[in-house]
């Protein structure tokens, strides 16, 4: 970088944060607005059945209800849930606002009821009265793609939404050569995001200027906007998405909600606000789920460890409708399922599956965790049946760095990575060779302690618009105000993560002024440009990068003025510290203040420059990232009741140069406790009526503080070429990375049992069952399978 | 996440209390910490027509010693249970039993009273009453009863508590010389409830035998239960890992366990055996350690 960096690689505490603890910031449900009126949803308490009549007047009649909307009401007035996935083939499944004849999951609405207040809202909900015809319910995968099996959308042939197939290299005669073929069977489970804040709309109408603004916790402002404007047919200059302050997204809020378009759709018709907040059931029913992929892996081998071809078939749960990426989810992890081997044989085959279910999409890692998960568990079995320790297996089958850009059989090309330079760090940090001799010694004792390893490539920085569906690029426009104050504005829409602080050490560091002269605008999109938004790990790399782009034109442009009113030659002028100095003669120098003073008075400019200091990027990234790293997990599993306990954790990751090193931390730190969620606690259980019996935090756990150790947490530096601040992305890694490093350590911790898999979560009685149901304990050996 | 329309009544007196609940009867129910009622109005499982909060009945909030007997006062927290030097000292299972009840705030609201009324078949109280041989006394405005601990848990969310009677406090009996405590229970991960929790005492002889065991056992059945089976066994024996082990195995002997998403009946079956060993083998070493 030009300017002497003083801010960019420091660990800023969050500027964000003073708001957010003082309790002063402001989320969705603390606005209020004059007459404003409040939204309820009557929600199906069927995963299937026929709606055959819903009477809607004794609600109407009951006091404070202002109006109460079915299916017919919003008939052609609003438009199905979009869904911006494209696969060839793809069966129809829209999701309407409201069920037409049909109820398709446990929690679809049926009626909106808007009422003057909450409690009025509540007893009238109660009054509308919906005949439910039931109908069988499809859950399981298996049993879904059967020729006899209920379909979940009448009109289809069957439940099979789309079939995506890839193959690359030559994986029959890559099987032909193995020595070995291991097969392994792998579910990763349906999960819920469970963002802190659950979803919050409120919509306003005014039919002066025909303007309607949302309000919404969303994670993506102006694709919101696009698409509300649309499903209304409403013009789109006359919409104002706002996102205050979002508690977590975790992808939940990347998405388009039936709810926002009710309130708004309301909203105008009643000329009143109307506002819809969540609650937490609910969301357990009706915001969309994550993961939910099983996986049948075979993976072909010599017998030195070398993988020689992989063949994937994975059923993906979709739920009942596609929400916005619902169906493109399962394909990420197609592209990813090789991880960070030399695979070049491959073949992946993906069924999307319909399911009487809350639909599926983007959660923290969509797609790649479950890819990560199943290439890695599928090498610690190789290293299990070829009796290769799981680190030189790895070791073995890694790209070298000369190798990069690395042309995966997926058609992917990793931009840059030391696999194996992370590795030999995690297991130096670990203390991974002491760790197995520990090992052997507390075996003797009768002690289970495991030790598990994930070695992790994912695909961040999301990414080349060729590859997206509405784009990948990311825009900032950046304001040099003539006080001299910075307004930088930005498409991305960070909702916790912390970039109102890294982008701000960018700004400051470029254009030389300190970290509180910048202020960073976002989630407005009547103050910003358009933008695409956050999520994919894609903010600093990709929206940091535009306002990097845009410091350097006003750098330009500063040095420019400062030139011509310095009599210098501007390429021998440098910008730091609120002074434009010589770089021939440091005593020659001129005030940041009064350069941007001179732009604005506009008196003595150079010729051909324009009065103002304001620049706009959009920036196409050329390329996806690859952050990459080595997990080690410590468990010991208490052999009478099957409880884990974590007792070490070490994670190496590599996501190129790192702007603030604490928010990274954050970022890792949260991934790694989301991954011992899924590992050890979460399932969005279904019964076979399709009934959610994990409907509320009191049935569904989430790691707590107590179930957290000490995280150890390191990094290696490679920064990727494609962008020019070499950053990466960071913010799903911990969910890539550690899932399988945890399901690593608990099953080989189970080794002397015979223990080949367990399928998460690793909740205690299922770790129980696989040890007291063990035919006998083995000296300490992993059983060979079939 | 609201509740029906109901009637709120905030007596400040445990008569004028009485006089409520025997003017509503079940279509009254009691407020005291709120940490089992207030969600489930919110969920409209519970749908009241009245609400009388006794939280102002000052003097259902105390803990003393009365003749010998420890007396606890049905207002009193968790919180205020747990952390009582009265209460460690007079009976240390209960203590420890408070500090493992879900969560500082719900300690910090939830009630003595208020848990054995609701008498959830996962709560950690009822393995303490049981094992201390606890009275819990019931006032109407016909008078007061005292119902034994044994006596007073009936069935899933049901106790011998009438329509119009208000638990008013919990009396737990002196313990035996060289006596040791323990609680030890595995949670559920989600609630914190008890999947299988025991609650034991035992009390040694002269000579070092176990002279008594109690083993109050929860999570496990519809209603908390003691594990007579095993605390015979004991009685008499000299201590041994081996007795342990086989009186544990025998804590859930003729009960039929519960079964749901979060633990099978076997699971509770086996869990509740580990557990009960875990807290004989730490009462015991407690008991050892007295000065008898």
């Amino acid at each position: 970088m030009a300017t002497a960096t003083k801010l960019i690689g420091k660990p800023i505490k969050r500027k964000e944060d003073p708001r957010l603890v003082q309790g002063i910031a402001h989320y969705v449900d603390d606005l209020t607005l004059p007459g404003m009126l409040h939204l309820g949803i009557v929600r199906s308490p069927y995963a299937h059945a026929r709606v055959r009549s819903v009477d809607v007047s004794k609600a109407l009649a009951a006091p404070g209800v202002v109006a109460v909307l079915t299916a017919e009401d919003v008939q052609g007035a609003i438009a199905p849930i979009p869904c911006a996935a494209q696969i060839p083939d793809m069966k129809p499944a829209p999701r309407p606002v409201l069920a037409t004849n049909e109820v398709r999951f446990v929690g679809e609405g049926v009626a909106a009821v808007v009422a003057a207040d909450r409690y009025a809202l509540r007893d009238a909900m109660d009054l509308v009265e919906v005949d439910y015809e039931p109908l069988p319910a499809v859950v399981d995968l298996e049993k879904a793609l059967r020729k006899d099996s209920p379909r979940v959308h009448d009109g289809l042939a069957d439940n099979a939404a789309y079939h995506w197939a890839l193959e690359g290299g030559d994986v029959k005669k890559a099987f032909k050569q193995a020595d070995r073929v291991v097969k392994l069977r792998m579910l990763n489970q349906r999960l819920i995001p469970v963002a802190m804040e659950p979803r919050a709309v409120l919509a306003q109408y005014d039919r002066g200027d025909n303007r309607l603004t949302l309000w919404s916790s969303s994670q993506i402002p102006h694709i919101l906007r696009t698409q509300i404007a649309a499903m209304l047919n409403f013009p789109e200059y006359g919409v104002y998405v706002i996102v205050p302050e979002v508690g977590g997204g975790f992808g939940s809020k990347l998405n388009v909600y039936p709810e926002e378009a009710l309130a708004c759709h309301l909203a105008i018709k009643l000329e009143k606000p109307v506002k819809w907040n969540e609650g937490r059931r609910e969301n357990f029913l009706s915001t969309i789920h994550g993961r939910g992929e099983s996986c049948d892996m075979e993976l072909a081998v010599k017998r030195d460890g070398t993988i020689l071809g992989m063949r994937a078939r994975v059923l993906a749960d979709l739920g009942a409708y596609y929400q916005l990426l619902t169906p493109l989810i399962p394909t990420l992890t197609g592209l990813m399922i090789c991880g960070c081997y030399r695979i070049q044989n491959l073949s992946v085959e993906i069924t999307g599956v319909l399911t009487n279910k809350m639909a599926t999409d983007a959660y923290r890692g969509a797609g790649r965790p479950e890819a990560t998960y199943f290439v890695e568990r599928a090498m610690d079995a190789v290293a299990a049946e070829l009796k290769i320790d799981p680190a030189e297996l790895r070791r073995k089958n890694f790209p070298k760095p000369k190798d990069f850009p690395y042309a995966t059989a997926t058609g992917l090309i990793y931009d840059t990575a030391n696999y194996q330079g992370a590795l030999e760090l995690a297991l130096k940090k670990s203390g991974y060779k002491a760790l197995r001799r520990q090992q052997a010694a507390l075996r003797k004792k009768g002690r289970l302690l495991g030790i598990g390893l994930s070695s992790y490539v994912e695909i961040c920085a999301l990414g080349p618009s060729s590859a997206m569906p509405a784009g990948g690029w990311e825009s900032a426009t950046i304001r040099i105000e003539p006080t001299g104050r910075v307004r930088v504005l930005t498409g991305s829409s960070p909702h916790g993560q912390g970039e109102e602080t890294s982008f701000s050490q960018i700004a400051a560091d470029m254009l030389g002024v300190g970290l509180d002269d910048v202020i960073i605008v976002h989630g407005d999109t009547s103050a910003v440009p358009y933008g695409i938004g956050t999520f994919g790990s894609r903010t600093l790399a990709v929206g940091g990068t535009a306002i990097y782009r845009c410091c350097e034109k006003l750098r330009d442009k500063l040095l420019k003025i400062a030139g011509h009113l310095m009599q210098e030659d501007p390429a021998k002028l440098v910008l730091r510290a609120k002074q434009i100095v010589s770089k021939r003669d440091p005593k020659k120098s001129i005030s940041f203040a009064e350069t941007v003073g001179a732009a604005y008075t506009a008196k003595t400019l150079p010729p051909g420059v324009e009065p103002g200091l304001e620049a706009t990027h959009f920036y196409e990234p050329s390329n996806f990232t690859f952050p990459f790293g080595t997990h080690v997990a410590v468990v010991e599993v208490d052999r009478e009741t099957g409880e884990v306990k974590l007792v070490k954790y070490v994670a190496v990751d590599d996501c190129g140069n790192l702007i603030n090193p604490l928010l990274v931390e954050g970022q890792v730190q949260g991934g790694i406790v989301q991954s011992i969620g899924q590992a050890m606690l979460e399932e969005a259980v279904y019964d076979d009526q399709g009934q959610l019996l994990t409907g509320e935090l009191m049935d569904y756990a989430i790691p707590r503080a107590a179930d957290v150790p000490k995280l150890e947490t390191f990094h290696t530096v490679t920064p990727t070429p494609v962008n020019p601040m070499g950053v990466k992305g960071v913010g799903e890694a911990g969910t890539i990375g550690a899932t399988p490093a945890l399901v690593n350590a608990v099953v080989d911790a189970l080794a002397p049992f015979g223990v080949r898999h367990l399928d998460m979560p690793l909740k205690r009685e299922r770790v129980w069952k696989a040890i007291h149901q063990a035919p006998s304990e083995s000296a300490g050996r992993p059983r060979r399978s079939k | 996440m609201i509740p029906a329309a109901f009637e709120y009544f905030a007596p400040k007196s445990l008569d004028d209390a009485l006089r409520l609940v025997e003017r509503h009867g079940d279509e009254a129910k009691l407020l005291a910490g709120g940490q089992s009622l207030i969600p489930l109005m919110k969920l409209r499982l519970s749908v009241p027509r009245y609400v009388v909060d006794i939280g102002r009945i000052r003097s259902l909030r105390s803990i003393r010693e009365e003749g010998g007997w420890l007396v606890i006062g049905a207002l009193s927290t968790h919180h205020d249970v747990e952390s009582s030097e009265m209460v460690r000292l007079m009976a240390p299972l209960l203590a420890e039993t408070a500090s493992e009840i879900g969560d500082v705030q719900v300690r910090n609201r939830g009630t003595i009273g208020g848990s054995l009324s609701h008498s959830d078949p996962a709560a950690d109280y009822p393995a303490a009453m049981l094992a201390l041989d606890a009275q819990i006394v019931a006032a109407s405005s016909s008078g007061t009863r005292t119902i034994h601990a044994s006596e007073f848990f009936l069935d899933l969310m049901t106790t011998q508590l009438r329509p119009g009677e208000i638990l008013t406090e919990v009396r737990i009996p002196r313990l035996p010389e060289r006596s040791g405590s323990a609680y030890r229970k595995l949670h559920q991960p989600a609630s914190g409830f008890a999947l299988a929790g025991a609650a034991v005492r035992v009390s040694l002889d002269e000579v070092g035998k176990i002279a008594s065991a109690a083993i109050g056992i929860t999570g496990v059945a519809v209603r908390p239960f003691r594990a007579s089976g095993a605390e015979a066994m004991l009685a008499g024996k000299k201590p041994s890992p081996k007795l342990l082990a086989d009186a544990s195995e025998k804590v859930a002997d003729g009960v039929e366990p519960l079964a749901d998403i979060h633990a099978s009946a076997a699971y509770r079956r086996a869990a509740a055996s580990v557990y009960a060993r875990r807290a004989l083998e730490a009462a015991l070493a407690r008991a050892e350690g007295e000065k008898g």
